[in-house]
């Protein structure tokens, strides 16, 4: 029999082949913080067949929004989307980059007027989904370095 | 209509606002009167000096029969008690008809227009944008050189961290001008702004030998060098020498070659210089306010 380390969810969401050490930015940027009321589990370092190595985000009794998780994209391109149901995957899907990125992360500019205490979230234009390119809409700012910027 | 990034305008629309501003020129001279924009108001707010960009607004407004209120430095105003500039911009909407903003910030030009229903002219944006300079620069340059296509402009100076350069590279080269930059190597071009222009037009030049670039000039657009970029004031000083422009300097330059400085200068271009032919800085200056003139008609609706 096929040992598990974590077992089967019932009900709720599978986030699999996650870049490896990226899975608790996955969480920031879906917005599960401590004030969920289920379990979440999260696997870093997990042998994948894919790529070597991986990371597994598990999040019972929830099925996350796809519009949001599509941000997951910008930091772990090649992730998969299982929503579970009494134990079986009901749907699965494929992140893609969004064209828009608006509130997850703050510009590198440190002189960006987004960066200082005005009432606007910060917004970025996806210039290039390979590599991921984005463009601040504010300062015109240019980066490449997602997982660093994630508030 | 806002003027936030000169990256908004197509070169057709650069072309009209060019027009527009050619017949301006007799009222921008005080030749003829206007009252284009009677009755209009502007906003104009400086959070950082300037002289010739507020003035010539300023000027630009009065000229065509409007008035301008704001403040040229937040000190007193309502800004010094830590008011955002979201706030100060809904509220100063209310106040006028369109918003002119200098501001210390990249982006705020932006954010400006973002809150604002009036149009917003961003007149520099921190180390961002500065898109009626730029406009103005192409008008001087068409002024004198009728066509911009195929021309040899020679930019020289701080090219890193002279943001206004990069978005005066990128016009020209939409316009089809031969670019060469001049400057220090710590102070040469980035990289990603040397690929936009290649993409838009010629594949520029880069030099860090004034002599050999400045014979082929048609046109010489030199730039500030700032003394806090170095470390090291011997290093400033050895640098500013190399790139200072005077009657030596000139010596073998094309007879109708300009030079342009957006200023204000501190020792790039020798007094001397000012009484030759080649000289154009202070005409330069002037054509703030025509340039100006069309974009506030424009984005006022008063013109076409």
């Amino acid at each position: 029999m096929k040992e598990f380390k974590v077992t089967p969810i019932r009900n709720g969401t599978v986030i699999d082949h996650i870049s490896v050490g990226m899975a608790l930015k996955v969480l920031k940027i879906i917005g599960v913080k401590d004030d969920v009321n289920s379990t979440v589990s999260v696997l870093i370092h997990v042998p994948s067949k894919k790529a070597g190595w991986k990371d597994i985000v598990k999040i019972e009794d929830r099925e996350l929004d796809p519009k949001d998780l599509d941000r997951i994209a910008l930091i772990s391109p090649n992730a998969t989307i299982n929503i579970i149901r009494d134990y079986n995957v009901a749907e699965k899907f494929i992140v893609e980059v969004p064209n828009v990125i608006k509130g997850i992360m703050q510009c590198s500019n440190p002189g960006c007027i987004t960066n200082k205490d005005e009432p606007v979230e910060p917004e970025f234009v996806v210039e290039s989904k390979k590599p991921i390119t984005l463009r601040c809409v504010y300062c015109d700012r240019v980066t490449t370095d997602v997982a660093e910027n994630i508030r | 209509m806002d003027i936030v990034s000169i990256r908004d305008f197509s070169r057709e629309q650069i072309e009209h606002v060019l027009k527009l501003a050619d017949k301006m020129v007799p009222v921008a001279k005080g030749e003829e009167r206007s009252v284009l924009l009677e009755g209009h108001v502007l906003g104009s707010l400086f959070y950082e000096p300037s002289t010739r960009t507020r003035l010539s607004f300023e000027c630009a407004m009065t000229r065509l029969g409007g008035r301008t209120l704001g403040f040229d430095e937040p000190k007193g105003s309502s800004v010094a008690k830590g008011e955002t500039l979201a706030d100060t911009i809904r509220m100063v909407d209310s106040y006028c008809d369109v918003i002119v903003l200098r501001h210390p910030q990249e982006g705020a030009a932006r954010l400006a227009a973002h809150f604002a229903n009036k149009p917003v002219i961003n007149a520099g944006d921190g180390a961002g944008q500065h898109p009626t300079q730029t406009i103005l620069d192409l008008f001087t340059i068409r002024k004198e050189k009728k066509n911009l296509e195929g021309i040899n402009v020679v930019v020289l100076g701080d090219l890193k961290y002279g943001r206004t350069v990069h978005s005066l590279a990128e016009a020209l080269a939409m316009f089809g001008a031969q670019l060469t930059f001049v400057a220090p190597p710590s102070l040469q071009i980035p990289k990603e702004h040397l690929k936009q222009i290649e993409t838009m037009g010629h594949k520029p030049k880069i030099s860090s030998s004034l002599e050999d670039s400045i014979k082929e000039a048609d046109v010489l657009y030199v730039t500030r060098i700032q003394k806090e970029r170095f470390p090291d004031p011997a290093e400033y000083q050895k640098v500013a020498g190399t790139f200072r422009i005077d009657l030596n300097a000139l010596k073998d330059v094309k007879r109708d070659m300009i030079i342009m400085h957006p200023l204000p200068r501190v020792g790039e271009i020798a007094p001397e210089v000012d009484a030759t032919e080649h000289a154009r800085y202070f005409e330069q200056a002037f054509n703030g306010v025509p340039v100006r003139m069309a974009l506030l008609g424009l984005v006022l609706g008063a013109s076409k």
